[in-house]
């Protein structure tokens, strides 16, 4: 089937999708945008974390078919065009160690994007359950936490 | 496999009875799970995405709540958090923020699995589930005779679930759950108590702990006698300890890689015990629900 949507403010048309395939198979082996990891495809790991109409969700979860007509903002659609400026909240993870391997980075940028476009100013308790589905093997969540505080505080500092 | 979009709810309905093999797909935390792990292969998905009906919620001539199948977990806990605060409790305890931003309750319904945490307040709340089909109409179905098996549920192959109908709380209400951490976690086993003051009467509701989830009718009929209504003394621990034993006999549990029958039974007695005990103290405090 055919299915049109908006991923980073760009239409697009992608053709031969299987009717059962996901959102995030489309983003990553259609359309070139492998931001958004595969770990998991149950929902549980939160690596293949997008912006659906402006809310977070597991493109892993959500169905080609169901997008159709619809807005995503994938990682790669945070920084600016041509990524020549990363999102404060990148540069927070590359500044405070928070990216180990990078597998669960993109998921975790995009869910405390969100955190914080909703919740500037987050106490350690909301950071840590607008996190609870993301998993990351590697760094121990303290450098993250770290990270989502001082993006928090620089984007306080733009205002 | 065929991808079918209806545009609105007289079209979902339509393509439900044309092609009663087409699996309805609403927030997909279920569906696309089996389908990425190849445990289903329906020959069509019926998306019911564009069914803007389904994602609204509104108050019905009776006073009480219609909430559209497809609104998500995440908008319940907003919207409709104080009006529902069982309900909202249990929202909070599914999955994590990406799974509550896409998971319904139509969902929840339709996966009819023992351990939904949606269960069990609607059954504590006396909720009625309205579903309909194109040749045969509208039914209301009484949550406490929705579930009829292991994952297996009242609806015919030519219906769907247009939404659930409860009464906003009049009392206090609690849900609690047991898991071995906050989130991201199948019940152990779950329980969900309601006060409806003006009735007199105690709902409950228990979940991941018999083939499907089910009231505690007798703990029900015991603390709705037992309990000083009227002049509102504390909470005897006797009466307590008692409706947690009646919750716990409700169960028919079994062992499972999640725990045993006889940890789940225990569990259940101390959930059962604690939530009244919650409610109950609201309740002698004047508060209406938490
Ligand atoms: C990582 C993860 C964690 C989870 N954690 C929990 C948890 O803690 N507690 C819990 O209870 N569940 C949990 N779930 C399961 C799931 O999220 C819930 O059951 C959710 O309510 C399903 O809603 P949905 O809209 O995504 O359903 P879908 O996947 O779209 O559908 C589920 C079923 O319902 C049917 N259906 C959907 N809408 C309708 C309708 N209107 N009419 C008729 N049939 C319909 C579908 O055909 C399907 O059989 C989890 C799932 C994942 C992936
Ligand atoms: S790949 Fe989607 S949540 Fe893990
Ligand atoms: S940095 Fe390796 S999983 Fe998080």
């Amino acid at each position: 089937m055919r299915v049109n949507f908006t991923v980073n403010g760009c239409a697009q048309t992608v053709d031969d999708v299987w009717e059962g395939e996901s959102l995030l198979y489309v983003l990553r082996e259609r359309l070139g945008l492998p931001g958004s990891k595969n770990a998991c495809e149950q929902g549980e790991c939160g690596s293949c974390t997008v912006h659906l109409d402006d809310v977070p969700v597991c493109a892993c979860l959500v169905a080609a078919g169901q997008v159709e007509g619809r807005r995503v903002r994938t990682v790669e659609g945070l920084a600016d065009r041509g990524g020549e400026r990363l999102d404060p909240v990148q540069e927070a993870f590359v500044e405070a160690g928070a990216v180990q391997c990078g597998f669960c980075t993109p998921g975790l940028v995009v869910q405390a994007h969100d955190l914080l476009s909703r919740v500037p100013d987050p106490q350690d308790a909301q950071i840590r359950e607008a996190l609870a589905g993301n998993l990351c093997r590697c760094t121990g969540y303290e450098k993250i936490l770290d990270a989502v505080r001082l993006a928090a505080r620089r984007k306080a500092a733009a205002r | 496999m065929e991808f079918l979009r209806p545009a609105s709810w007289a079209d979902a309905l339509a393509a439900k009875a044309e092609r009663p093999g087409a699996v309805p797909i609403q927030g997909g935390t279920d569906v696309m799970v089996e389908i990425n792990f190849d445990v289903r292969r329906p020959e069509a998905l019926l998306d019911l995405n564009p069914v803007k009906e389904l994602a609204e919620w509104d108050v019905a001539d009776d006073g009480r709540l219609r909430v559209g199948a497809g609104v998500p977990y995440a908008r319940l806990i907003a919207e409709l958090g104080d009006r529902l605060p069982g309900l909202a409790q249990a929202s909070r305890t599914v999955g994590s923020p990406q799974i509550r931003n896409r998971g319904t309750i139509g969902g929840n319904l339709g996966a009819a699995s023992p351990a939904g945490d949606g269960h069990p307040p609607l059954l504590a709340g006396g909720a009625e589930i309205e579903v309909e089909s194109a040749r045969r109409g509208v039914r209301m179905i009484p949550a406490a005779e929705f579930f009829t098996g292991v994952k297996a549920n009242a609806l015919r192959d030519d219906e769907l679930i247009r939404a659930f109908w409860i009464a906003p709380a009049s009392g206090p209400q609690y849900f609690a759950k047991v898991g071995t951490r906050n989130a991201m976690v199948i019940a152990v086993c779950s329980f969900a108590v309601a006060l409806h003051p003006e009735r007199r009467r105690v709902g409950t509701g228990l979940g991941s702990a018999a083939p499907t989830p089910r009231r505690a009718t007798a703990a029900e009929e015991f603390a709705s006698a037992e309990l000083d209504w009227t002049g509102r003394r504390p909470l005897d621990p006797a009466v307590a300890r008692r409706f947690g034993e009646l919750a716990a006999a409700a169960a028919s549990p079994i062992d499972d890689v999640r725990g045993t029958a006889r940890y789940r039974r225990h569990a259940l007695a101390v959930l059962a015990r604690r939530t009244l005990s919650w409610a109950w103290n609201d309740y002698v405090a004047g508060r209406r629900a938490s």
